[in-house]
């Protein structure tokens, strides 16, 4: 089995929420816990993230505070954050996770696509599915079954991806002979019904840059033929090639592999810090895989991930401490086999600027 | 600190960028693309260089249309507002930038978390242009629907921001501990926040701690009497359409007797009205240019479709440059899908119609002339800079506004004048700032420190 990215090489994408991606990463930040709702720890490290060569990073997210009990911390909310290096970045992609049962999706995808035009076309979203009963009152809601919540996650996706398409590229024509701004018949209703809500369209927003955002998806909310990257988790890599060849017969185009770090530094080795970290809170079983250890054995891992996965999401434990490792021991022990973004995030991706479905084979999809 | 360093009055200056609507001139050749972020960035950092309180972005979550179809001849297309104002404020360091977000299509836990990042990023410079929606055509793209009955919007709307206040004052200053302390934050210091009514319904954790300015200015907009209730109450800017010396001065005093039976004093509000204003060399230079504006506005085209909405009917068989339309009018009222409709206009068209027939013949107007006349927009300074700067000094050092919210007609070009020529004027006369003092919104807008525990 071999990944299919054009041109090869794997997409290196990273998350950036909080202070990591451990529990207690708030203690050992170096830094007093309440700068990281600032701008300047959230400048630093975006710059931090694309000086070192990331194609894309991630900003988690939900309706609740981060982390529970004595870790539970403050969070700015995730497109926010995004959109606040969207004009400071130049080739970073920016993905924020969004949720799709706690908020409106018309302003879900209004959001993206203004995210998209703030970046000329770096934009992604991370499907989010808070679906607690805490996360749910916050808009006095109650949890959705699994069945529900399933078809909610499609529903949101696909209304997305139709108010995205429902102004035609060239729908703004500025015929100063006409007196015409726009063409009306390249502007669509998308008359979206879906279970629990229906949209009239067309996005109050032009046609992104690259056409549809990057939509990414966990693989176990089981929309991966509507997703263009899946995540998939396993915790060694015979497990995620499993997970990643599931992932392409379901109808993944990208498939990335979920990847905690926790790396030596100068001193003390990566497992002592993990011991020290888990001494205050254990972190818990992810799912994902898990490397503690030398940069050197984490360029060994992603060379045999390389041949099953398109890209790798690092989770760094300590983003004071695992991001610049990652920058300077790991990214460039993969030059080989590292993709280097591109000016748009699908381009990064290696992924096509979809037609439009009114354009395409000239018939709605 | 603020900005107040006398007790002459100053004039406070923001531009409201609608984004989309027929008083922004797209034809000419230096129209900026109007959505580019580029565009956004030079013209946001271009007012920053005249020392402006804040920057608006207008809100409309429908893709204005002309009978069922999208509405093809004005600027049309934006971006989510606080998307692009948090992109803003990555390029920028002074100037306030202020979302207007509708209370009737949104969730109070989710808006407020999100002003309250866009606050705490921008480092105190977020504010919230509150409005409402009652309209169910734009409820179409909603969960809701047209939920919301007119008489209850502004009912729902003192809720959403009673809970949005709660939602913003919920952290404790220094609710948050150092890295030692045996909890991320002080225990007890983060209060949950619910509400339990027919309009307002939520129980949340708020994650976001009160920022250098408190929380987000609030500034609103209705001109209603329930507005005007709203905003005694909730606001501290008030962005009102009179322009005119008179009625701006009978509404601040309307406005500060109610001010005064919420408990709040004179000085806890300030009064912006939306203004569009056109400057020249000499005032018969003015004259000519804000003629011409009208004209770039009032196309033929446009002109057709502005009494389309009115007449209900296609029109677009007439001559712009010749008589009104034969044919009667539909007998139902205006629609909203060209965009909000003034109370005023609600009702009544028919008259308002045999009004126009009536004008167009005693003055002998052809379609396009009478649309001149009557359709909205005008501007409401038109002079030299000196002339405009000594007519806002009268409307300051009265009290009968505080400042202005500028609309502008051609970007960036209608702004650039504005700060390399208005802006000198008014300085020299004393009533605009020569630098940012302080360095949040409510400072520049010297309004006093935020207090949402007082009598309401």
């Amino acid at each position: 089995m071999t990944a299919h990215v054009p041109g090869g090489g794997l997409v290196a994408a990273v998350e950036l929420d909080g202070d990591g991606a451990h529990p207690a990463a708030w203690r050992w930040s170096g830094r007093a816990p309440a700068d990281v709702l600032g701008p300047a720890a959230l400048r630093s490290v975006v710059r931090t993230a694309e000086d070192a060569g990331f194609a894309l990073a991630t900003f988690a997210d939900g309706p609740l505070p981060p982390s529970s009990g004595l870790d539970a911390a403050g969070r700015l909310e995730a497109g926010t954050r995004a959109a606040f290096v969207a004009t400071t970045t130049r080739s970073l992609g920016l993905a924020p996770t969004l949720h799709v049962a706690t908020t409106e999706p018309f302003h879900l995808a209004t959001q993206l696509a203004a995210l998209d035009h703030a970046t000329n076309g770096r934009a992604g979203w991370v499907v989010g599915t808070a679906n607690d009963a805490a996360s749910a009152a916050t808009v006095g809601a109650v949890p959705l079954g699994d069945d529900a919540l399933h078809r909610e996650t499609a529903d949101v996706v696909d209304v997305a991806r139709a108010l995205w398409d429902s102004w035609e590229d060239d729908s703004v024509v500025r015929d100063v002979a006409t007196g015409r701004y726009l063409d009306p018949d390249k502007v669509h209703h998308v008359d979206f019904t879906g279970a629990r809500f229906t949209v009239k369209g067309p996005l109050i927003t032009p046609r992104p840059p690259q056409g549809q955002i990057v939509v990414i998806a966990d693989a176990a909310l089981g929309i991966a033929d509507r997703a263009d990257v899946v995540l998939v988790r396993g915790t060694d890599p015979d497990d995620v090639a499993a997970a990643a060849t599931r992932a392409r017969d379901a109808g993944a185009p990208r498939v990335f592999a979920e990847v905690d770090v926790v790396l030596d530094g100068s001193d003390p080795a990566a497992a002592a810090r993990l011991a020290a970290l888990d001494a205050d809170t254990v972190w818990p079983p992810t799912g994902r895989l898990r490397h503690v250890g030398t940069p050197a054995g984490l360029v060994t891992v992603l060379k045999r991930l390389a041949g099953s996965v398109d890209g790798v999401r690092f989770h760094p434990a300590v983003l004071a401490v695992d991001l610049p490792l990652l920058a300077t021991e790991v990214l460039p022990g993969l030059r080989d086999l590292l993709r280097r973004p591109g000016r748009t995030l699908r381009a990064s991706l290696g992924l096509p600027r979809p037609a439009n479905r009114h354009v395409a084979a000239g018939s709605p999809a | 600190m603020t900005d107040r360093p006398s007790t002459e009055p100053q004039v406070h200056l923001g531009v409201f960028l609608t984004g989309v609507g027929p008083q922004l001139i797209w034809a000419h050749p230096d129209a900026a693309p109007h959505m580019a972020i580029e565009t956004f960035v030079d013209v946001v950092q271009l007012l920053e260089r005249g020392l402006f309180d804040a920057f608006f972005l207008g809100e409309g979550l429908r893709v204005r249309e002309n009978r069922g179809r999208p509405y093809d001849l004005d600027v049309a297309g934006r971006p989510d507002a606080i998307t692009q104002l948090a992109a803003l404020a990555g390029a920028t360091s002074r100037i306030g930038l202020v979302a207007t977000q509708n209370t009737t299509y949104n969730e109070p836990a989710d808006l407020a978390r999100r002003l309250a990042s866009l606050d705490l990023l921008s480092d105190g410079r977020a504010g919230w242009n509150i409005v409402t929606t009652d309209n169910a055509w734009t409820g179409e793209n909603f969960r809701h629907g047209g939920w919301l009955e007119h008489a209850r919007r502004y009912e729902r709307a003192g809720e959403f921001v009673e809970a949005a206040k709660a939602l913003w004052a919920a952290w404790e200053p220094d609710a948050a501990q150092d890295a030692r302390a045996k909890s991320w934050s002080r225990p007890g210091a983060i209060a949950d926040v619910r509400r339990a009514t027919d309009l307002v319904h939520l129980t949340a954790t708020p994650t976001v701690p009160g920022s250098r300015q408190g929380r987000p200015v609030l500034f609103q907009a209705g001109d209603s009497a329930g507005g005007r209730d709203l905003a005694a109450r909730h606001a501290d800017v008030v962005f009102t359409a009179h322009t005119e010396y008179d009625a701006a001065l009978a509404y601040a005093t309307d406005l500060r007797e109610r001010l005064a039976r919420h408990g709040r004093s004179p000085d806890s509000l300030r009064i912006l009205p939306g203004a569009g204003v056109v400057l020249g060399d000499t005032p018969a230079d003015a004259e000519d240019k804000a003629r011409w504006v009208r004209e770039e506005q009032i196309t033929g085209p446009r002109a057709l479709a502005y009494f389309e909405q009115y007449w209900g009917a296609d029109l677009s068989g007439y001559d712009p440059d010749g008589p009104l339309p034969d044919i009667e009018p539909s007998a139902d009222e205006l629609d909203p899908s060209r965009g909000t409709i003034s109370i005023d206009r609600r009702k009544g068209k028919l008259d308002l119609i045999a009004r126009w027939r009536e004008q167009a013949a005693a003055q002998g107007l052809s379609i396009r002339q009478l649309a001149l006349e009557v359709s909205p927009g005008h501007p409401s300074f038109v002079g030299t800079p000196g002339q405009v700067a000594d007519e806002w000094a009268r409307f300051v050092r009265t009290r009968a506004v505080d400042g202005f919210n500028l609309l502008p007609y051609l970007i960036p070009q209608s702004l650039t004048e504005i700060v390399e020529k208005l802006v000198p004027a008014l300085q020299d006369r004393g009533v605009y700032r020569t630098e940012y003092t302080g360095g949040t919104l409510r400072d520049h807008l010297a309004l006093p420190p935020v207090d949402d525990t007082g009598p309401r």
